[in-house]
């Protein structure tokens, strides 16, 4: 069976990003939530704005509407939080987004080797074909190592 | 009759921190790290400049006995705005002192959180992690983070020349040390 004739139902999250809808796999999602304080420190990975604190956690926040629409949000309604795994671990990340967000149930189609790394599938919904998203194309990451003899390092380090 | 609880509370580990600024933003370094605090004014003439362009975060070393210490500008090091620095660090176990505009607070911090894999660049080797301290995320730095090997090798080279200039010019002017 070749890639255009796979089907796959599953539950996904429709996200807003300006004028356009985006699709993340559900069980990617952790929360939607309205944008708290963001914090800013020196760092060189252009694509992170900045850190939010989220029950206790640093979640990171990568605004992806420049790759996907082309332009920065101008109004950031929500934070959607994802998971992503990197190797072993699971990594958390919030994406800003310009609308509500809608629980929905679809036929995936998966990608083809013609899209673009960050599209894992599509989906029909409303008569409107809508990317599905490869989070881990999408934002940058690596696996988390120690830089003194390669070993990945916890989650939660030590003080 | 009461049983006594089997399962004890772990002792929370903590770690003194210094809260430092430069060019305005708030870093932390464990304080165990910091061998020394001294003002600009009073390294004013022990410091030799040393121009490497190749490291343009640096522009003074000291002589500590043999060695040479390298004064890394944490603002050029961050890339942020150059600011006044007031204050150095001597760090322990490594040939670096970090100039920085001031000391915000000592203080103790209980919980390093890695820094998440969303950042992928030099950030990963400037900082050990991330805490939060008064609801304010403070990156913790790598006190090993700020010069490289390879820019070591570089300064010191840098630095002998400099050095064997000063001699020579010593022993012109017939001065013996």
């Amino acid at each position: 069976m070749s890639w255009t004739e796979q089907y796959d139902a599953r539950s996904c999250v429709l996200l807003r990003l300006g004028d356009r809808r985006f699709a993340l796999a559900a069980d990617q999602v952790s929360e939607l939530v309205a944008p708290s304080r963001m914090f800013r420190f020196a760092h060189r990975t252009p694509e992170i704005d900045g850190v939010i604190l989220r029950r206790g956690r640093v979640v990171p926040v990568c605004d992806v509407a420049e790759k996907l629409i082309g332009k920065r949000l101008t109004s950031r309604r929500f934070y959607l939080i994802s998971t992503r795994r990197l190797g072993a671990t699971a990594d958390w990340i919030a994406l800003p987004v310009s609308g509500d967000c809608e629980l929905i149930q679809a036929d995936l189609t998966p990608a083809g080797p013609s899209d673009s790394p960050y599209v894992a599938a599509w989906l029909s919904h409303n008569g409107e074909v809508i990317e599905v998203l490869n989070l881990s194309a999408l934002t940058p990451g690596m696996e988390p190592q120690d830089s003194a003899n390669g070993k990945p390092v916890l989650a939660e380090a030590q003080p | 009759m009461r049983f006594e609880s089997t399962h004890k509370t772990p002792a929370v580990r903590t770690e003194q921190i210094i809260l430092f600024r430069s060019s305005n933003q708030v870093f932390a370094i464990s304080s165990a790290s910091v061998q020394e605090v001294r003002s600009v004014d009073s390294l004013a003439g022990a410091a030799m400049e040393i121009d490497e362009p190749a490291v343009p975060k640096v522009h003074h070393m000291l002589r500590r006995g043999e060695r040479n210490v390298f004064v890394v500008n944490s603002a050029a090091h961050f890339g942020l705005r150059p600011s006044p620095a007031a204050l150095i660090f001597l760090l322990r176990k490594t040939r670096v002192a970090l100039l920085i505009d001031g000391i915000e607070k000592m203080t103790s911090m209980t919980r390093l959180q890695a820094l998440s894999g969303a950042f992928c660049n030099e950030e990963r080797v400037w900082y050990r992690g991330l805490t939060v301290l008064d609801q304010n995320v403070i990156p913790v730095v790598n006190p090993l983070g700020f010069l490289t090997e390879q820019e070591l090798l570089v300064l010191d080279a840098a630095a002998g020349t400099l050095i064997e200039a000063e001699a020579a010019s010593s022993q012109e002017m017939g001065i013996t040390p």
